[in-house]
């Protein structure tokens, strides 16, 4: 069954099916339901951390020295107790810069410096290149194993075989097309494949379950359980002596080292970075993730020490690989479904880290060290290129090509040297460089670009020297008198006893070493001057947590007219104006062209370019438009060294200041309620006095006459008398309106309140005004008045507002055909009465001004002149009574067609029995404030 | 959310223990052969510290929510 176009098949269909989920989670992120979004996904992304080297290395690692394959995987459980401190902290920071790799957080943390962001990216590149050799050795010794079936045959050395003979070629071949069409279809402003992740978590699951298969196969299937395999291997020395560890210091000091690297690299890796940081959708996620992913990785080892040592074992010592044991275990008990299904577990393992590994360097390789590079080139003029989206597209794609290619090389030079888990370790101690720069940018201030230069350019050197170099050196590339003779026969260099240490495997020589040196030129050089401001305020940005983007990234401006373009030849068009229009909106405005150029704009512009093309070159860029006026050290450090305090402080003063804005706004309206008041004053005494003096005037003409001509007659003098008469009566009736006026608007007006009968009260005023009714011969209907309508008020004044109404109604009705009706309802919630006359009525225009004072209505001659009707006090005044008690005073009339005189009151809901109401002189409504 | 200072000062000092768990001394006393649970004590330790971690973290993590 296990014929080669089986395994090729199976294999490709996997791939295929991979590719499909890739699709379907890009399309669901499309339509804006993200399948990735929940923590047991991120947790499994992040098991990418689990590559052949877990899947295949362990195995071997155990078969050689016991448990010793374990530090591996304790440091990344290590690391996730510590997340709050550190992952947090780098997501928090990651998602507000726009960070899309390793080498663009440290090249902002240290000033968005293009030559710090290019010196990460190759160190990382090179230090992942024999990680991924492990990948491409694992997955094509596994395929040729096991499509040597049934016959269990060791590869050969890699070497020995012709270049277009060797599997590893097409394994390199196929994963970076893969990989090409997975990661690179289109850019992306923030860097994520959500379609990617959904593929890595599945691989996760994927390679998890082979790995129990086998794990339960050997253990049970083989064997009657986890102590029989112990008891078996116990039995034997050789295999024995594995299940304890040589207890002296260096070995006790070796693996606290891999505990301790194996917690960095579980950060530091482009891929760890790209999917822990990078790839997190909601920081939220990190929580659960916490316990999740320690508790994959511990599934992952539970079966790794048994099925060393059933391989031990089974199989004469020598014979087999033991980083082959996952596979050869099943084979050598013809499991074929269970071999097939173990290889496609491992093929799970290198894809899901080449994948990841390999798109996270290309995004590395074109953002922070080719395309700075070609933008240089000003004879290639790219920076006047209108659309460069497709030119880094290419660059990645071909960046991904050269990784692998690179890969490959380094499988076939110096493969054959190493166990898997060995040539891993090798970047582990690579990426473990930039612990210092990364861990020393989220706590120390003082860390600088030249400090961080330094640091790196050391530990990258003594690197090489100390691990890289001699890996050369054991495949024979380098003269094998490099490693027991050091450099030029200097005794003192040899690469792995450095100044003559002794006693210490290779990898803990070559991290005491390169970390020492990091660490102290990091440190030292940094002190060699404080750091300047941009440093300053990219410090505070990654160690405060404050956001301080808006205010002083860039204290220089562009337009518009310069910054779209400028996005539009890394973006597309599209993207750039979607970008900038959704901008343009949070700002509250409608188009594009409305955005002001200021620093806000351009912080945004820079943002989004960096989520293309890295902090470095988006700075760099911007700054090729942007006229930026240079910020002064003491400027920025006082206001970031300050931060906090001065935005509690400003905060507090903007409070203040909108407390401020809201009393002068109060203060001006009152200062014009008084001036409105005053006029009103000034008006009403004029009026008063002119009306006044009315009736005084012909009171005293009449009086005079009659003093001075003592002979008039006495029909003249009777006549005369009842002028004054009259006069005298309508000036005291002016006077207690106007002070019963006064009173009702200063609030002094007694109230006396209780439940009234509105019909009472309606035809108590009509029996008062009977007579005067009768004399014009004016008919009264009272018909429409319902009984036992109750409400909550004055009685006499109430009296005195109908009275009002009445005699309103009976001066403008015609005499002997005048009619007035008067109607009183109740809803459930207010009572409405009205009196209806047919006199000439009122004009739309003065259906307000009669209500004010002195004023009559244009059918009603002007008060100064012709004979006055009324004070034109009276429905002012009933209007101020009516309001009092939480009333309405209208009228609705058509000249022609007679005026309706209504108002509403307030309905006293026990209609039966008076309910004294609390109202004294100091509630007033209408009453001065 | 380890926001809170408290939930991130717990899991630290989870951090703490582990170290020491995973380390010299301790590991120093289960090195010495023989067998826990049917394993060999190394073994048995490490796997069983190990999980007993997790859960505590899960407790941690599981427990800040309420």
């Amino acid at each position: 069954m296990l014929q080669v176009w089986v395994i090729v098949l199976a294999s490709f269909l996997y791939l295929g099916v991979l590719f499909g989920i890739a699709w379907y989670a890009d399309h669901r992120a499309d339509h804006g339901r993200s399948l990735i979004a929940n923590p047991v996904v991120y947790a499994l992304s992040l098991g990418v951390y689990c590559t052949t080297w877990t899947f295949y290395g362990s195995v071997g690692r155990a078969a050689a020295n016991g448990i010793g394959f374990l530090p591996i995987y304790l440091g990344p459980t290590l690391l996730f107790a510590l997340a709050g401190f550190i992952l947090y902290r780098m997501i928090r920071v990651a998602k507000a810069n726009r960070i899309t790799s390793i080498a663009d957080f440290v090249a902002s943390r240290y000033g968005k410096s293009q030559l710090l962001g290019g010196l990460v990216t190759v160190i990382a590149v090179v230090g992942v290149i024999p990680y991924i050799a492990l990948q491409l050795k694992a997955v094509s010794n596994s395929f040729t194993i096991l499509s040597s079936y049934p016959e269990i045959v060791m590869p050969a050395s890699a070497g020995a075989v012709p270049l277009f003979q060797d599997s590893a070629l097409y394994v390199a071949m196929i994963l970076a097309a893969f990989t090409i069409l997975f990661g690179t279809r289109h850019l992306d402003a923030t860097e994520r494949h959500e379609g990617m992740v959904a593929a890595i978590a599945v691989e996760s699951i994927v390679k998890l379950v082979a790995f129990l298969a086998v794990g339960t196969f050997v253990v049970w299937g083989l064997h009657g359980g986890v102590a029989d395999v112990f008891a078996r291997a116990a039995e034997v020395p050789e295999v024995a002596r594995r299940l304890t560890r040589a207890d002296t210091s260096a070995a006790y000091g070796s693996w606290g080292t891999l505990i301790f690297l194996s917690l960095f690299a579980s950060l530091l890796l482009p891929r760890q970075f790209q999917i822990a940081v990078v790839e997190n959708v909601d920081v939220k996620h990190l929580d659960r993730a916490v316990w999740l992913f320690p508790l994959y990785l511990f599934l992952i080892n539970l079966f790794v020490l048994p099925v060393a040592l059933a391989g031990l074992l089974h199989f004469p010592a020598g014979t087999v690989d033991a980083d082959t044991f996952v596979l050869t275990l099943p084979m050598a008990h013809q499991q074929e479904g269970l071999a097939l299904f173990v290889f496609i577990g491992g093929l799970s393992a290198a894809t899901g880290m080449v994948i990841v590994e390999t798109i996270a360097l290309s995004t590395m390789v074109c953002n922070d060290l080719v395309m700075p590079l070609l933008l240089r080139m000003r004879w290639l003029g790219l920076a006047e290129k209108a659309d460069l989206s497709g030119l880094l597209l290419e660059i990645r794609r071909w960046a991904i090509a050269i990784i692998l290619g690179l890969g490959y090389l380094y499988f076939r030079v110096a493969g054959e040297a190493y166990a898997l888990v060995s040539i891993g370790l090798i970047s582990f101690a690579a990426v473990a460089q930039f612990a210092p720069v990364v861990i020393g940018g989220l706590f120390w201030k003082g860390g600088t670009r030249d400090g961080a230069l330094a640091g790196l350019a050391i530990g990258f050197v003594l690197w090489a020297y100390t691990l890289l170099l001699p890996s050369f050196a054991k495949s024979g590339w380098l003269p094998e008198g490099f490693i027991a003779h050091g450099l030029f026969g200097i005794e003192l260099l040899r690469p792995q006893h450095l100044l003559g240490l002794a006693g210490l495997d290779e990898i803990t020589h070559c991290l005491v070493w390169s970390l020492l040196a990091n660490v102290g030129a990091y440190i030292g050089v940094s002190l060699l001057r404080v750091p300047n401001a941009r440093e300053a305020r990219q410090a505070s940005l990654f160690i405060g947590g404050t956001d301080l983007s808006g205010h002083l990234a860039w204290s220089g401006s562009a337009g518009v007219a310069d910054l779209l373009p400028l996005a539009s030849r890394f973006l597309g068009r599209e993207r750039a104006e979607d970008a900038f229009m959704r901008h343009a909106r949070s700002r509250g405005l409608h188009s594009v062209e409305e955005l002001p150029g200021d620093a806000r704009l351009v912080n945004f512009a820079e943002n989004l370019l960096a989520g293309a093309i890295g902090s470095a070159s988006a700075r760099a860029m911007v700054s090729s438009v942007v006229s930026e006026e240079p910020l002064g050290l003491d400027e920025v450090m006082n206001i970031l060294d300050e931060a906090s305090q001065v935005r509690a402080y400003s905060r507090e003063l903007e409070q203040k200041s909108l407390e401020l804005t809201r009393a002068t706004a109060e203060l001006r309206q009152a200062n014009e309620r008084l001036r409105e008041l005053d006029r009103m004053k000034d008006d009403f005494i004029s009026t008063v006095t002119h009306e006044l003096r009315t009736p005084l005037t012909s009171i005293r003409a009449f009086s005079e006459m009659l003093q001075e001509d003592p002979k008039t007659d006495l029909e003249q003098r009777s006549k005369f008398l009842g002028i004054i008469v009259s006069e005298t009566v309508r000036l005291s009736r002016l006077i207690n309106q106007i002070l019963d006026l006064a009173k009702l608007e200063s609030g002094r007006a007694e109230w006396t309140v209780a439940a009234v009968d509105v019909g009472e009260v309606i035809r108590e005023a009509a029996d008062s005004l009977t007579v005067l009714f009768a004399e014009k011969s004016v008919t009264l209907d009272l018909g429409g008045c319902a009984t036992g309508l109750s409400v909550m008020a004055d009685r006499d004044r109430l009296m005195q507002v109908m009275v009002n109404l009445l005699s309103n109604a009976l001066k403008f009705v015609p005499a002997e055909s005048g009619l007035v009706k008067v109607a009183a309802r109740g809803t459930i919630s207010e009572v409405r009465v009205s009196v209806t006359d047919n006199g000439p009525g009122i004009h739309v225009a003065d259906h307000e001004v009669i209500f004010d004072k002195f004023r009559q209505g244009s059918g009603n001659t002007d008060v100064l002149t012709d004979k006055p009707q009324g004070t034109g006090l009276g429905l002012p005044i009933s209007r101020q009574i009516v309001e009092y008690f939480n009333g309405r005073l209208w009228v609705e009339s058509t000249p022609g067609n007679g005026a309706c005189f209504i108002f509403t009151l307030p309905r006293h809901s026990g209609d039966n029995g008076p309910a004294p109401l609390q109202a004294g002189n100091d509630n007033q409504p209408g009453g001065a404030q | 959310m380890i926001r809170t200072r408290l939930v991130a000062q717990r899991l630290a000092f989870l951090f703490l223990l582990g170290c020491f768990f995973f380390n010299y001394p301790l590991l120093s006393i289960f090195n010495q052969g023989g067998s826990l649970f049917g394993m060999p004590s190394l073994y048995a330790w490490l796997m069983g510290s190990w999980l007993a971690l997790i859960g505590l973290l899960a407790l941690v993590i599981e427990g800040m929510r309420d």
